[in-house]
């Protein structure tokens, strides 16, 4: 009996001895990264800490990618540390434990797309309590468990882009449809009232002959497309302010008699549309430039962390090539109005 | 069993047992993990920066309460040979309850209970769909993981119910003065010591044994199966509920796709504790031990500033080794056993040599499952 016992202790020391040796190579390499900003903390006062780490939804997600460059090309700027963590999953509770260990590790801000408004709070104030500065860019938490929150885009400003981009295309007159996303969604349906009140005061030739949804599905959005094109045989634009519904919209005209003859627009990601930007089915979309998005809370993080901001109404600060912003009421930080990608700029995204 | 039989033989040629009581003990698979838990904690504490500190182990508990909760049931539906794949479906649910009631204004405790039914009733559900039409619980049980969750996002769709009293969030997530150590290890070691002596110290947790031995044997013993199974379905149900209650406050957020996934975590750190996924053994120390040491892992990772993908790999590589070990150390022992069978036949034995080769020669079944 002694060789099994022996060759079974054998297997669980090698097992742990394994598990050990992950644990130290992991840390080693990357230790340093933790190590100097916990001594940047350490030291306080004097230098600021000027360790950023982004939490996304989730990792591997193209639109956060692209955004935490931005912020890793702001932090380079000036000189700070940048590091990115974030869970596989975009789960409601996933960010708690991430922001825990950023709270231990001491970081100097953490700038977070928050999962649930709710269920990182309390992770959120206590990483605040220790002296670690919180700014929100893309989807917000409750307004006091932050610094600053960076918003995209308001939603007068997507309205109008979305008006002023239909009008161009269709030559500012003739029937346009809105292929939306599910019937009560609070965001969609928030902006076709704005955009109804900017059409009836400043394009009284554009009728607006129809809202339809989606339900914020690819083969629903397509059937809704090709029904109003047969039920609207003089319609000149379809505008969807939804990701799902421009694509799935915008791949129908493309294979129909209608590509090129009814404009479609609306909000769309790059990587969705780019053969629809190429072919000439749509001439062009609106979304805010994520990168900017990122950039600019790296900016925020530095000025809450230097304390040239403290997130009250009218501080300003410095965000190098975007130039100066100014908090808003709420602590509310507005990135500007929406991008609008075109066949020129089309291939400087990979979103 | 050796006892009874020591009782009627009155001369016996070979031990009660085949080794010592230390080493029945401490040789086992729940000590090696035990011990792996142990070494990965000094480990880390010395390497990784920030580990030691004592936050780092209220965190920990914190996220791996829901967890140790829903692994003791677990444990015990695993060792009858069946499985739950819907626990973390029935924590969305009774989160979703629980929310939907306190803002229809019933009083905190009243929907905690109604929450608890709910699970209750879910397990039911899993428990009378197994036993009573007989059907097996994998296939039983993913379907009620889609319907569970079906149910919890629908009533409350993708919004949450937030706003909760902070005399109840705080409780959720405060510790036992003068302590690292969060309020809710309270609860949970409460029930650890009850489902540790259900399983390891009554009828009622050798016929959940002799179960996942063999059901039929166990029939003919007098064990009532299909009762058992069903009660242990009922309390995954209720235990898993309680988790989504907890769950609930300590993120302050009622959501139905709280706790999504959840369910692998729980039968990985069971696995990984040493409970075999065809039922028969496995110790409730083993399973705690497991979960800590996916926890304790997880913790000194992400602090050590590794992704999230490695620390999937890692453990997964980790529930890999701990799922094969069994079956490799079987092969070796009976490959060993065999070589020394030889041996003892070609040394022409004497009928006394042959008589004490037979308990070691020839690993017996229910020995060879104690020992795994």
């Amino acid at each position: 009996m002694m060789s099994s016992r022996t060759f079974r202790k054998g297997s669980f020391a090698a097992l742990a001895m394994t598990a050990a040796l992950v644990v130290s190579g992991c840390s080693s390499d990357s230790g340093s990264e933790s190590t100097s900003s916990a001594t940047g903390g350490a030291e306080g006062g004097s230098d600021a800490n000027l360790a950023i780490t982004f939490l996304p939804k989730n990792l591997g997600n193209a639109y956060f990618d692209t955004s935490n460059a931005g912020g890793a090309e702001a932090i380079e700027e000036f000189g700070g540390t940048y590091a990115e963590v974030g869970p596989a999953e975009a789960a409601p509770d996933a960010q708690v434990s991430y922001i825990n260990t950023l709270t231990q590790q001491g970081v100097g801000a953490i700038a977070v797309s928050a999962n649930d408004p709710e269920a990182i709070c309390d992770a959120l104030n206590e990483a605040r309590d220790n002296d670690v500065k919180v700014v929100t860019f893309d989807s917000d938490t409750n307004t006091d468990c932050r610094d600053v929150f960076i918003n995209q885009a308001t939603s007068e400003g997507i309205a109008q882009v979305q008006v002023d981009l239909i009008a161009e295309q269709i030559g500012d007159e003739g029937q346009i449809a809105i292929l939306s996303a599910t019937a009560n969604a609070t965001n969609q349906n928030a902006w076709i009232e704005l955009m109804e009140g900017i059409l009836a005061e400043e394009h009284p030739n554009i009728e607006l002959v129809d809202v339809v949804y989606g339900d914020d599905d690819d083969q629903t959005s397509f059937d809704k497309t090709a029904a109003l094109l047969q039920t609207y045989p003089d319609l000149k634009g379809i505008v969807s302010p939804t990701t799902v519904g421009i694509a799935a919209a915008a791949r129908y005209l493309s294979t129909s008699e209608y590509q090129g003859e009814v404009a479609i627009t609306g909000l769309g990601t790059p990587n969705q549309m780019r053969s629809y930007i190429e072919d000439g089915t749509s001439a062009g979309f609106a979304l805010w430039n994520p990168a900017d998005l990122g950039y600019l809370a790296a900016y925020a993080s530095k000025a809450l962390i230097e304390g040239e901001i403290t997130g009250a109404e009218g501080d300003t600060f410095e965000a190098g090539k975007l130039g100066e912003y100014t908090v808003e009421a709420d602590g509310v930080v507005l990135l500007g109005d929406p991008y609008v990608f075109d066949a020129d700029n089309i291939g400087d995204f990979d979103f | 069993m050796p006892n009874a039989v020591a009782e009627r033989t009155a001369v016996r040629t070979y031990k009660n047992y085949s080794r010592p009581a230390w080493q029945r003990v401490l040789l086992t698979r729940e000590m090696a993990i035990i011990a792996a838990v142990i070494g990965v904690y000094i480990v880390a504490a010395a390497v990784v920066p920030n580990f030691a500190a004592p936050i780092t182990l209220t965190y920990l508990m914190l996220d791996i309460a829901a967890i140790l909760l829903i692994a003791l049931p677990m444990t015990m539906i695993i060792i009858t040979g069946e499985i739950d794949l819907s626990v973390a479906s029935v924590v969305g649910l009774s989160s979703v309850t629980f929310g939907t009631l306190y803002q229809a204004g019933l009083p905190i405790p009243l929907a905690m209970v109604a929450a608890l039914a709910a699970g209750a009733v879910a397990g039911f559900i899993n428990g009378f769909l197994v036993t009573v039409v007989g059907l097996p619980s994998l296939a039983v049980t993913i379907g009620t993981l889609a319907l569970f969750r079906g149910l919890a996002v629908g009533i409350l769709g993708t919004t949450a119910v937030t706003g909760f009293p902070d005399s109840w969030t705080d409780l959720a997530t405060s510790k036992i003065p003068g302590t690292p150590i969060p309020t809710i290890m309270v609860l949970f070691v409460v029930l650890a010591i009850i489902f540790a002596l259900v399983l390891h110290a009554t009828p009622f947790g050798r016929g959940v044994f002799a179960i996942g031995q063999s059901s039929e044997a166990a029939r003919f013993s007098g064990v009532r199966v299909e009762r058992t199974k069903l009660m242990l379905f009922v309390a995954s149900g209720t235990i898993a509920a309680l988790a989504g209650i907890y769950y609930t406050l300590r993120y302050g957020s009622a959501r139905g796709d709280n706790a999504t996934g959840l369910e692998l975590s729980v039968i990985a750190a069971v696995l990984l504790g040493g409970v075999s996924i065809f039922g028969g053994r496995g110790a409730l120390h083993g399973v705690i031990a497991g979960v800590f040491l996916i926890g304790i892992l997880a913790s000194a990772l992400r602090l050590a500033n590794v992704t999230s993908d490695v620390i999937n790999i890692i453990t997964g590589t980790l529930l890999v080794i701990s799922v094969i070990s069994p079956s490799l150390l079987a092969w070796a022992r009976s490959t060993w056993a065999r070589q020394r069978g030889k041996r003892a036949a070609a040394g022409g034995a004497a009928p006394s040599a042959v008589g004490s080769a037979i308990p070691d020669a020839q690993p017996s079944p229910p020995q060879q499952k104690e020992e795994q």
